[in-house]
């Protein structure tokens, strides 16, 4: 069968099945639609909220950012799975006692302010706007290179389902659709890796594999990966290396982990479960979920490399490497893509594949004359992968409803923060107190189905900036939620003024570093200083900056809270009221 | 008044679990997987050393543990000073 018809069926079964869940579990209250009646089981809302997490960039790219750096870019891993422990620690069951639909309804009741409120609705909105993009290019993406289908094409279609669920289920049928998107990414990201695992290793578990003996050379597979890259010139895989810096990994870590607590789309998640105890269960099972995908992605990344790098040069890095008329028949698919090129730059036919900016010493006196796979895509790590394991053409269409699975959840949790916002505190909570809830609930719909449009729309016109998005939303996560919720908990005398300053301040502050060496709204050129360690302030990237806003936000509203007095004495019975479970199942209906 | 003493300590038995928690948490990520891996590498894993693994799969590994320990110790506590959800 063909291909494109296998990929077909597989996009088209798991959009079935979405569309199914979404007639099925159909919101008829804004209980349903904010958090689907708060009647989720713990573990199913660990999948969905695994599945909410993972996004287009975890699915294909991360497997990718991590094989071309090594050992620097774990990072990524510890960062994006150490916010689940403070979200099960120091967040997720307090607001799941609190018993609110939104992060700034928690925000503007416990800090008393419809200014802190709204501080936070602007945060929100700019962090899960910025996100939101870039699961749309990623879904088009997905589209055009597995269905054949134009970009905006494959935009309108993925923006058609996701507007079928989430505009009629709400939180009910994100929730149960989750779910599903769940099993299909993760059987389809597995799959893939057990096989190129035991090709390599002959160990069925990619995690044991990464540390397991290459069966070809029989040295340890990462030795080995060090030995080839080395002999390639390419800086070894396990090392620290330059531009990364031991003092950077640290920040850009704990950036990576606060701003993972402090993202209203999966905050919102835990506030579905039933009770307290469920919110601390769930968030243990949504790591699990997590780290299925997120322990075998570094195994994905180093196999495949070494695998790409032991096709080119099948005798080893100092004998001849393949011909271009003998390559593999899965690099001259995803030629076509655009996403890997050759150039045979000395005409001798051969694919040289080295680091030409640190040429081994063999390199001028074998001739060679520029490394000659000129482009190398760090996607093609996950989504060539059946095809470079040689797997049926059932795995690639797995592959393609995986990746689409994994945008497609992302944003449907992404677009439900955002209309809740808006429905919920804007309006109802704000400027229109006196809707009923039927009317809640409509507007809740129109502002969902307006974000679908907005996201589209940003999704086909990404702003040059869409690259550099991921950073500022993490960054502005962790320098404006958390810290403010944490607070709301852990202070009981913490009050308004004090969290508004604190919150613009670690807002302003982020925002303003990031600008500073990336230039305003990421406009090319307007960067007053140069993006380079030199002129970074005391080393600190400004990637890693939101650990720093997180600080001084804390800082800005302590110094606050001494100047103007402690929240008022009904304020802390309330915050003492959510630090214990009890009474939680009588916040279901408030 | 005996009930506000013990729902004080419930907070100040949470504060103290949280704070281990938080020690570990931050010694197999930022310390074993990041600062302390120098300190680490006489300890061969896999063709690596014991930092590696801790950074790319270690840590994660130990972050479940604690977030299930954590669960588990709630638990208990909640009916210990009997705060918990009937």
């Amino acid at each position: 069968m063909d291909q494109f018809v296998i990929n077909l069926i597989f996009v088209g079964a798991s959009f079935a099945l979405y569309i199914g869940i979404a007639i099925w579990a159909r919101a008829g209250s804004t209980s349903d639609f904010y958090a689907a009646s708060r009647g989720v089981n713990p573990i199913v809302n660990g999948a969905a909220t695994a599945a909410d997490w993972m996004s287009a960039a975890s699915f294909i790219s991360m497997a990718g950012l991590i094989a071309f750096v090594g050992y620097g870019n774990s990072t990524f891993l510890m960062g994006w799975t150490g916010g689940y422990v403070l979200l099960a620690l120091l967040l997720a069951p307090y607001l799941r006692k609190f018993g609110r639909f939104t992060v700034p309804d928690f925000i503007g009741d416990r800090f008393y302010s419809k200014t802190a409120r709204i501080v936070a609705v602007i945060s929100l909105l700019v962090m899960s706007i910025t996100y939101v993009i870039g699961q749309m290019t990623g879904a088009g993406v997905a589209f055009s290179r597995f269905l054949e289908v134009d970009n905006l094409t494959g935009l309108i279609i993925a923006a058609a389902v996701v507007f079928a669920y989430a505009v009629l289920g709400g939180m009910k049928g994100i929730t149960y659709t989750q779910l599903a998107q769940y099993c299909v990414l993760i059987t389809a990201y597995t799959i893939p890796a057990v096989f190129i695992s035991l090709q390599l290793t002959g160990n069925p578990l990619p995690q044991l594999g990464l540390f397991s003996t290459h069966t070809e050379s029989g040295l340890p597979l990462l030795a080995k990966l060090d030995e080839v890259l080395v002999e390639l010139g390419f800086h070894d895989y396990t090392g620290l290396h330059e531009p990364q810096t031991t003092f950077n990994m640290v920040l850009f870590t704990l950036s990576l982990m606060i701003g993972t607590a402090g993202l209203p789309h999966v905050i919102i998640r835990f506030f579905t479960v039933p009770k307290v105890a469920d919110a601390r269960k769930s968030a243990g099972w949504a790591l699990v979920f997590i780290a299925l995908l997120y322990t075998v992605a570094p195994a994905v990344g180093a196999m495949a490399r070494l695998n790409i790098i032991t096709t080119i040069y099948p005798d080893g890095t100092q004998e001849q490497p393949i011909s271009y008329d003998e390559r593999p028949d899965w690099m001259e698919t995803w030629e076509r893509t655009g996403l890997l090129a050759f150039e045979d730059k000395n005409n001798d036919g051969l694919i040289q594949y080295y680091n030409e900016a640190n040429p081994p010493a063999m390199a001028a006196e074998r001739g060679w004359e520029g490394n000659e796979m000129v482009t190398f895509n760090q996607d093609i790590l996950v989504l060539a992968n059946p095809e470079i394991a040689q797997l049926p053409g059932w795995v690639i269409g797995l592959i393609a409803a995986g990746g689409l699975a994994a945008a497609l959840s992302t944003a449907a949790g992404l677009l439900l923060a955002i209309s809740s916002a808006i429905s919920h505190d804007l309006l109802k909570r704000t400027f229109a107190p006196g809707i009923s809830e039927k009317q809640e609930l409509l507007y809740a719909r129109i502002s969902m189905a307006f974000a679908i449009v907005l996201a589209t729309y940003l999704g086909a016109n990404p702003p040059g900036f869409a690259a550099q998005v991921v950073a500022l939303a993490f960054g502005l996560a962790a320098s404006s939620l958390f810290p403010a919720i944490m607070m709301g908990i852990f202070s009981k005398t913490m009050n308004s003024s004090g969290a508004i300053v604190g919150m613009i301040v670690g807002l302003g502050s982020t925002v303003l570093y990031i600008f500073t060496y990336l230039g305003f709204f990421f406009i090319p050129g307007t960067n007053l200083l140069p993006n380079t360690q030199d002129a970074w302030i005391m080393g600190i990237s400004p990637l890693s900056f939101g650990a720093v806003g997180a600080v001084l936000n804390f800082a800005a509203a302590y110094i606050t809270l001494k100047l103007t007095g402690p929240a008022p004495e009904e304020i802390q019975e309330l915050v003492e009221s959510i630090r214990v479970p009890r009474g939680a199942s009588g916040a279901v209906d408030h | 008044m005996s009930e506000k003493k013990s729902t004080d300590d419930y907070w100040k038995a949470n504060i103290r679990i949280i704070t281990i928690s938080m020690v570990i948490w931050a010694l197999v990520s930022f310390g074993f997987g990041i600062v302390f891996r120098p300190l680490l590498s006489g300890i061969p894993i896999g063709g690596t050393d014991l930092g590696f693994w801790f950074a790319q799969q270690g840590s994660i590994l130990t972050f479940i543990v604690l977030i299930f320990y954590y669960t588990w110790y709630m638990n208990r506590l909640d009916r210990e000073y009997g705060v918990d959800e009937e």
